[in-house]
């Protein structure tokens, strides 16, 4: 029990304070494409020192440290209840430390007590696993792009959205439209075409454990994918909103079947400070790998 | 790409309505944070807190993250901004009434701030949003923290001393915001990439 509280804590360090190398890898890459001296470009200048600076200090990329959520794939005879309190209680300590911001607050009472824990946080998604092995990828989702965010019901004849790919793609570039630079862009699409309206949020923002640089096994998504991102940066909306090439790093689609009287298209917002790592574990708890 | 400008706090009318959308800032000497329960208390008839002086001053929308050392003192470690919209109901009335000469945040606000931007002689300051360790290392001071308890630590007012902290101004007191623009560039080119591919 001691070594999984140890690797939890450290994976909740590393998540806050490190981004993984696929997402430094995609914002060098947008750094290249912005104009010398412009305002874009001294965007990326900061995000840049930012990130090399919370990785030396072992501090929060950003103070927004989100929703934390913890996705579990282990074997049917692992303990869920005992990692929820033990994950809960590693929540805890990685906040008194400074790693997390107290970001859990009652919304009757608007009472934050300080330690992340409270209904519905932190979160939990819970997978069955043949390996005897035990996998937990963490993600921290801050406010800001959370609250852009947004689901349409097709069709939607304020977009002249249809129940196909096409109403889709208008719905989403709607959602990047509407975000302007509010997510804190450039930022990542997750996106889940079907589903109902839970599954729709839960499986857009599961796109974003997949790596940044992968490619879609279905070709149509993968087209889809290419679209959404070509077209949103020809928005011009830029880095912060100030405008420039880049308003996206990616966008990665999913489809879920739905029932015959609904057609939800889910878009979910992840930030430049893309905070998701995750770990395998031997059966002791040490951590045997990082994953991303 | 020139050098940023300085503005040293206090701000005085004249300092604040020389600025254009597009340059770049960097604050010197006192802000002060606050975010949504800070504006709804300011906004509704609060009281500021005795030692919290806003005439001529900046708030800057942030809910950092403090931690408190074996001494006792407050050290900041982590403070970008917030999303700004969310004040909208309140910035123009806390403008008006506290006599501020600059708001930091990201993401940008509306008309109605716009106008009181324009009609009291303020701006609205753009720090780049996540980029909470280059901004937490502008702060050499937490000099004071009110309504901790109430509103807990990322809502509470936090006073802080800065050196040097960069912000671009999006919103001068000369009725322009770069938001603006963008949306409605970004809204024609929105028509372009839909109609495209009808």
């Amino acid at each position: 029990m001691q070594a999984l509280e140890q690797s939890l804590t450290e994976l909740i360090r590393r998540t806050s304070c490190d981004l993984p190398q696929d997402v430094r890898k995609a914002l060098l890459l947008a750094r290249s494409c912005e104009a010398n001296d412009s305002l874009a470009a001294s965007v990326f200048e900061t995000i840049h020192r930012n990130i090399d600076l919370a990785c030396s200090r072992t501090r929060p990329i950003c103070q927004d440290t989100g929703s934390v959520l913890f996705y579990v794939t282990a074997p049917t005879s692992f303990d869920r209840t005992a990692f929820r309190r033990l994950a809960s209680r590693c929540v805890t300590t990685a906040t008194a430390e400074g790693y997390l911001r107290p970001n859990s607050v009652d919304p009757i009472t608007g009472r934050n007590d300080g330690t992340n824990v409270g209904p519905g946080t932190p979160t939990f998604y819970f997978e069955d696993g043949s390996d005897p092995v035990i996998t937990i990828k963490l993600m921290l989702k801050g406010g800001g792009c959370e609250n852009v965010g947004a689901q349409y019901s097709l069709p939607d004849p304020r977009l002249g959205a249809g129940r196909n790919l096409e109403g889709c793609r208008k719905a989403v570039l709607h959602a990047v439209f509407q975000a302007q630079g509010k997510g804190c862009s450039p930022g990542v699409l997750g996106i889940c075409i079907g589903g109902d309206r839970a599954t729709g949020y839960e499986h857009s923002k599961t796109q974003f454990l997949r790596r940044l640089d992968d490619t879609n096994p279905d070709p149509t998504l993968r087209d889809f994918e290419e679209d959404i991102l070509r077209s949103a940066n020809g928005l011009g909306i830029g880095p912060m909103g100030f405008g420039g090439k880049t308003t996206l790093l990616a966008a990665k689609a999913c489809a879920l079947n739905r029932l015959p009287a609904s057609y939800f298209v889910t878009v979910s917002y992840m930030c430049w400070a893309f905070r998701r790592q995750g770990v395998v574990l031997d059966q002791t708890g040490h951590i045997t790998q990082w994953l991303y | 790409m020139s050098n940023p400008k300085p503005l040293q706090t206090p701000l005085s009318d004249e300092r604040v309505r020389e600025l254009r959308v597009g340059d770049r800032v960097a604050i010197t000497g006192i802000v002060y944070t606050a975010r949504d329960a800070v504006h709804k208390h300011l906004a509704t008839g609060g009281d500021l807190p005795g030692g919290a002086d806003l005439r001529g001053g900046v708030v800057y929308h942030c809910g950092p993250v403090a931690v408190r050392g074996d001494d006792g003192r407050w050290q900041i470690v982590a403070a970008g901004p917030t999303t700004s919209f969310r004040e909208e109901p309140y910035q123009a009335e806390i403008i008006r009434k506290f006599g501020l000469r600059a708001v930091i945040g990201k993401g940008g606000m509306g008309s109605k701030t716009l106008e009181a931007l324009r009609q009291y002689g303020c701006v609205y300051l753009h720090a780049v949003g996540g980029a909470a360790q280059v901004l937490a290392e502008c702060v050499t001071a937490v000099q004071s923290v009110w309504f901790l308890d109430e509103f807990g630590a990322p809502e509470a007012m936090w006073k802080l001393a800065v050196k040097d902290f960069p912000a671009v101004v999006t919103m001068d007191a000369n009725g322009n915001s770069l938001h603006e623009l963008i949306r409605a560039s970004s809204q024609t080119e929105l028509a372009r990439a839909l109609s495209n591919s009808a």
